[in-house]
């Protein structure tokens, strides 16, 4: 384990009682709702391994959901978040599922939007609060929330990823990792990009309007 | 740049530099990420501000995990000194106290904290906090020792681990223990050589800690341990002031622990199948528990 700041040995600041089975919860559900980027109408969340075993005790479920409404880390508020998502009308429930091959503490996050679209992410607490998230819907993806994100859903064909990494280039934004899955050629694929910069609202805007790309989300570090 | 990857390094660097250890690792921490010296203290006030309001909020809690197995401890032995009916009395009951406060608030989903992490988190704290109250020192003392004991942590976390799932509980309870003891022989004034002994005299002391939770919860024997532990910090602050040292270095001291958790076998590393959780009384609250939480 690298560890390079001081402030991740003495922190963070967060909501007991664990790193992995707690903070690392936060930190997912916190994912999951920038990729969706809106307020779910409805969570189905699946447990596997020790998370399936032990959620309840180290307040996972709480942990998840306050992720998924928004709270950080470290906001009191993931303490209540099961009654504010009540109150707010969203429909949560929770579940196990088997992931043979998975990491011990992984989570599934199955989310409806307003207009009955759906996402799915997939993520585990690797220990220390660290976490990755290893798929989205149908893409594999190995996204940790550690460097600014950009998730693109994007057509597979020449000179769709040019354009987005000229176009980080010429925003002054550098590539630390990047990451491309397809499933069938020609098909729909999936570009992830961690930057060692914030990337502006209009360069999202712009590789949003780019032909051949269908979603661009930009997610800050986590 | 002033990195440091070992023990030894930090030492010869604040020797180098006439300095104390804190001033190296703000050092450190400036360059790193990039940071000015304001910042990084701004920083370490915020995680301080955290510590003393779960080290207060935790001593007024009575209300019982869901669990059961932690409820009133840091209540009780507060009002133990409040009363004076303290058996150690001054700076170790205090400690005690802090302790498991800020341990309690951990427990029950309140804010700490992680330091080194959060199982860990009432030791820094409770030895610190205890320590400042009796001797009178202001916040920026006690800063100085938060960042000492921060640049200890890390050098084990660059060496070894800071996780009960890797190495068992001396790489949580055991290095945090050694942090607070180095932090606190800081605050005190200490030299960098006694702020190194403390931390080795700590860390030898907690060398084979097992990570056996009962029911997977960070509730037994995490909480009181997170009490002791404290009071052993600021024993072994009292050693290293009084100038007795280490005869292993601690950068060794790390190493044999690393030896230690890898040594150590996987039921005594965080996952509840051996050790305490193992026991008659563990099965039956992990069962009664769990039981009472089963999903399909």
């Amino acid at each position: 384990m690298e560890k390079l700041s001081i402030f991740e040995v003495m922190g963070p600041i967060m909501i007991g009682p664990s790193s992995s089975h707690t903070a690392g919860a936060v930190r997912i559900g916190n994912l999951a709702r920038k990729l969706l980027n809106e307020e779910p109408k409805e969570m189905k969340i699946y447990f596997y391994g020790s998370f399936a075993e032990t959620f309840k005790g180290h307040g996972t479920d709480i942990a998840v959901v306050g992720g998924l409404l928004g709270y950080r880390l470290d906001d009191e508020r993931i303490r209540t978040s099961l009654e504010s998502a009540a109150n707010k009308d969203i429909h949560v429930e929770f579940h196990r599922f088997e992931a043979p091959n998975a990491h011990p503490n992984t989570i599934k996050i199955e989310l409806t939007r307003a207009d009955d679209s759906t996402l799915q992410v997939i993520g585990s607490s690797v220990g220390g609060g660290e976490i990755v998230i290893t798929k989205i819907d149908r893409f594999k993806v190995n996204l940790t929330g550690k460097y600014p994100t950009i998730w693109i859903l994007h057509l597979d064909k020449p000179g769709v990823i040019a354009k987005v990494t000229s176009t980080l280039a010429l925003n002054g934004v550098n590539i630390a990792f990047m990451e491309v899955f397809r499933e069938d050629r020609g098909a729909l694929s999936s570009m992830v990009v961690q930057t060692d910069q914030n990337v502006p609202a209009e360069v999202i805007r712009e590789v949003n309007s780019f032909i051949g790309v269908k979603i661009c989300r930009f997610i800050e570090p986590i | 740049m002033p990195v440091f990857y070992t023990i030894e390094d930090l030492l010869r660097k604040a020797n180098e530099g006439s300095c104390t250890i804190s001033d190296i690792v703000v050092e450190y921490e400036m360059k790193n990420s990039d940071l000015t010296r304001e910042e990084v203290y701004q920083r370490m006030a915020n995680n301080l501000k955290v510590m003393k309001e779960a080290a207060e909020k935790g001593m007024q809690q009575t209300e019982p995990t869901q669990s059961g197995m932690i409820s009133d401890e840091a209540f009780r032995m507060a009002k133990v000194i409040r009363e004076g009916r303290s058996l150690a009395g001054g700076v170790i009951s205090i400690a005690l106290a802090k302790a498991l406060a800020v341990s309690t608030v951990n427990a029950t989903m309140g804010k700490i904290v992680a330091g080194p992490t959060a199982g860990s988190c009432g030791i820094v704290p409770g030895g610190l906090l205890a320590v400042a109250e009796v001797k009178g020192l202001n916040d920026d003392e006690i800063i100085r020792g938060l960042l000492t004991a921060a640049g200890l942590g890390l050098v084990v976390a660059r060496q070894a681990t800071l996780s009960g799932a890797a190495g068992g509980c001396q790489a949580e309870c055991g290095v945090g223990t050694g942090m607070a003891a180095g932090g606190i022989v800081e605050m005190m004034g200490g030299t960098p050589e006694q702020v190194i002994a403390a931390f080795a005299l700590a860390l030898k002391n907690m060398l084979g800690l097992v990570c056996d939770p009962v029911a997977g919860l960070v509730e037994v024997p995490c909480v009181k341990r997170n009490a002791l532990s404290a009071s052993h910090a600021i024993s072994s602050a009292e050693l290293a002031l009084a100038g007795i040292g280490s005869v292993i270095p601690a950068d060794e001291v790390i190493s044999a622990m690393n030896e230690i958790g890898d040594a150590l076998p996987r039921t005594l590393k965080e996952t509840s199948l051996g050790g305490l959780a193992n026991t008659e009384t563990g099965k039956r609250i992990a069962e009664k528990f769990l039981g009472s939480m089963k999903i399909r």
